[in-house]
């Protein structure tokens, strides 16, 4: 059944037809009501008694699992009532609606760009109003971005620099000084430089070597305690804490992207996205016998920066 | 009573005759028109759960020790954002479920949107007069995926966490101006004490503010420039066809509604999701592996696993390599789907406009370049699991990398290839479908095209 309705939708849609005299037709049509109406009360009788359900699981303390299940059929029992209503005893048409043309037509647009053009004429006609204008804007906007400085603090040279300073002292996790002869060989822990626990840039993981594995770059010869080494633990691809250390060959590795470090190698990157070695962190010891920095980091740690190599 | 109601407002308002018109509209019926629906319906459900968590979630990165129902992290220390994540999941009753219902419907909110991107690619919506409408759905998707980062970031557990980190980085690998972006929205060095409170502002209140805005301005444009609808059965470029909202059509999406609802709670209720207790609480030299993001984002951390150890540096500047797979892929992923419209226009030279809808076949092209296109992101998908899928075949993970490497290019310039020639086939044999296509037909489709095909 195709109906023509005009564009404006004037003709309000029949309702359902009534007619007294009985059709073979309209009873199919009777009968076809009558069993959807069933699954439709069925639907709505099995939502009622869920939400009923969801109150007493609530009541008795709340479950996650009959929350959800509950829900669904609670909210899912409407949606079957609504769907098969919508479906089997409303209207279907199809009815026929005329598309408008989109467009106003070619003389609607000349007069309003005309009427533009001509409120802007007037405007421009005073020159210096306008340029003062623009300048006002111009200046509004720069004030503007002042209060975006205030978001954060300037990078500055906090990306050049972590906590690490000349002589302080390693510690580990738990506020602990550590002395070289803590850790085994293959051993590995992460560390920090005291009063900086937690650092996000200064954490390093402290390995111990074999003996003689050590193979320092030049001028990083005095840079181990023993066969003790320190690295940035900060993944210089995208900052993930390097956590994953493999004894037997060397390797650290990193579980975001994959990167591997050769900790033989001054840990430079074997594969993955990495293109830079994991920083080396200078060690020596104090009169106590505890590890302690020579210095800060002596390259910038973790991801790259336009300016790194600055 | 409605008559009173209705004389009320038209007496005011001069409103009578709009919303007859408007309660007449035709709305064509195609099983394919209800993805946007989903969306929206999934956008209500987040907005509706989501106001209940902001009554308990505390956005706050205070240190505190953890005292709460759940034993296993008693007396460890945690922002009182993870605090209060836990104590939404296991003090509040029904917090749970609302806390797993809200996450499933943004995942589904979000393949809804994309699933809706695809029809309307596929089918050539976005054409003239509908480019605008488009553009407005491209940066819903951005907002949505932006949204559904920054919400999952919220918590402030050891995975989101990692994954705040490399956002950092990603921001900070942008040239010249990446470090000041960086310290600017995390407001300084990672890890900051604001950015928690300032993703929660973002979540909460900006983005759902400006996805209200879009979503009602998408939705008028469909209601003014009326919907497309598929060829065939008769139907034409001039006229709509379908059941009127008043009372059919509205009857049969409020049932999508409560069936999309359904769906999201039995979700929410019987699959566990993003279960934080699992992983701790964040700290800066803590990582969970293996750290996998939700599926929206596994695109972007696939590029970022796959990208080659490279990087550009001269004369003492550097292009960070996240910037690559990251930045740039996102920026030409997001621009390209901007401007396609006018791009498919451009090289067509087809400016008129189109209200019927065209089957893939009938651009095979566009078909083919849209299944490529689909297929090297679900490659990048794919490769964003590289570790898991190393363990699974016990193979070294550069090993899987370096297929992955290949793939990414291989797999799109094969997919293509098949849709097109596949479409192409099914187009000139005439056939509805491709299981009534005879067989030698599939063939002729591969052969070179003869002159007359053009």
């Amino acid at each position: 059944m195709t109906e023509r309705v005009p564009s404006g939708g004037i003709p309000r849609t029949p309702g359902l037809p009534h007619p007294p005299p009985p059709q073979p037709e309209l009873q199919e049509q009777a009968t076809a009501e009558r069993s959807a109406t069933r699954p439709i009360a069925l639907a709505l009788t099995v939502s009622m008694a869920a939400s009923i359900g969801l109150g007493v699981v609530y009541a008795l303390g709340g479950q996650v699992q009959l929350e959800g299940l509950l829900l669904f059929f609670a909210l899912g029992g409407i949606a079957v009532g609504f769907i098969v209503w919508g479906q089997k005893l409303l209207p279907q048409g199809p009815y026929v609606q005329d598309r408008h043309a989109l467009t106003s037509g070619v003389a609607d647009q000349e007069e309003t760009s005309e009427t533009f053009e001509e409120g802007a004429e007037s405007l421009e006609r005073r020159r210096l109003l306008v340029r003062l204008l623009t300048g006002a804007f111009v200046a509004l906007g720069a004030a503007l971005v002042f209060p975006v400085r205030s978001l954060g603090s300037a990078p500055g040279s906090s990306l050049f620099r972590t906590a690490w300073r000349r002589g302080s002292r390693v510690i580990d996790e738990n506020d602990r000084p550590v002395r070289p002869e803590d850790l085994d060989v293959g051993g590995v822990l992460t560390v920090f430089p005291a009063g900086n626990n937690g650092s996000a840039d200064s954490q390093t993981l402290l390995i111990k070597l074999g003996a003689g594995e050590y193979r320092p770059k030049p001028g990083r010869e005095d840079w181990a305690v023993g066969d003790v080494v320190a690295f940035s633990k900060v993944c210089p691809h995208a900052g993930c804490p390097v956590g994953l250390y493999e004894p037997d060959t060397h390797r650290l590795f990193c579980p975001c992207h994959q990167s591997v470090f050769n900790v033989l190698d001054a840990c430079q990157p074997r594969s993955g996205p990495a293109t830079r070695p994991l920083a080396q962190l200078p060690l020596t010891v104090d009169r106590d016998g505890y590890l302690v920095a020579r210095s800060d980091y002596t390259e910038p740690i973790g991801p790259g920066f336009w300016d790194r190599d600055r | 009573m409605i008559r009173r109601t209705v004389t009320f407002f038209d007496e005011r308002l001069h409103v009578s005759r709009f919303v007859r018109s408007s309660l007449d509209k035709v709305f064509p019926d195609h099983y394919a028109f209800l993805l946007g629906e989903i969306a929206l319906y999934c956008f209500v459900v987040l907005v509706g759960t989501g106001i209940f968590l902001t009554f308990f979630f505390n956005a706050s990165s205070t240190e505190v020790v953890y005292h709460g129902d759940y034993h296993p992290l008693v007396g460890a220390t945690m922002s009182d954002a993870f605090r209060s994540t836990l104590d939404l999941s296991f003090s509040v009753r029904a917090g749970l479920v609302m806390r797993q219902v809200h996450h499933w419907a943004a995942l589904v909110f979000i393949a809804a949107i994309v699933a809706h991107l695809c029809r309307v690619f596929f089918s050539g919506a976005f054409r003239k007069p509908r480019e605008l409408n488009w553009m407005v759905g491209v940066t819903m998707l951005i907002l949505a995926i932006f949204n559904g980062f920054s919400g999952y970031s919220l918590p402030d557990d050891l995975l989101s966490g990692t994954g705040l980190r490399i956002a950092f980085s990603i921001a900070q690998s942008i040239p010249l101006v990446g470090t000041w972006i960086a310290f600017l929205v995390f407001g300084g060095e990672f890890p900051s004490h604001r950015i928690t409170g300032r993703l929660f502002v973002t979540h909460t209140l900006i983005v759902p503010a400006l996805l209200v805005a879009l979503i009602s301005v998408h939705l008028a444009m469909v209601w003014r420039q009326k919907h497309t609808q598929f060829p065939g059965d008769g139907h034409r470029e001039d006229t709509v066809e379908g059941p009127k909202l008043w009372p059919t059509y509205a009857m049969k999406s409020l049932g999508l509604f409560f069936a999309t609802a359904a769906v999201l709670c039995l979700l929410g209720g019987l699959f566990q999701i993003n279960p934080v207790w699992l992983y701790g609480p964040y700290h800066a030299a803590q990582v969970s592996s293996p750290a996998q993001p939700a599926w929206y984002m596994g695109w972007l951390e696939g590029a970022l696993r796959l990208m080659p150890p490279w990087e550009i540096r001269a004369f003492g500047f550097e292009i960070p390599n996240p910037f690559f797979p990251a930045v740039l892929l996102a920026g030409v992923t997001f621009l390209g789907l901007y401007i396609w419209p006018f791009l498919e226009a451009w090289a067509t030279g087809d400016r008129s406009v189109h209200h019927l809808l065209d089957r893939p076949r009938d651009h095979p092209f566009r078909s083919a370049l849209g299944a490529g296109t689909l297929s090297f992101y679900a490659v990048l998908f794919f490769a964003a699991s590289n570790d898991l899928v190393a363990k699974w075949l016990k193979v070294r993970v550069t090993i899987i990398t370096a297929l992955f490497r290949i793939a990414v290019f291989a797999v799109p310039a094969v997919v293509g290839f098949v849709t097109h020639r596949l479409l192409r086939a099914l187009a000139r044999s005439g056939a509805p479908r491709f299981s009534e296509m005879p067989r030698q037909a599939l063939r002729k489709g591969f052969r070179p095209a003869r002159p007359v095909d053009g």
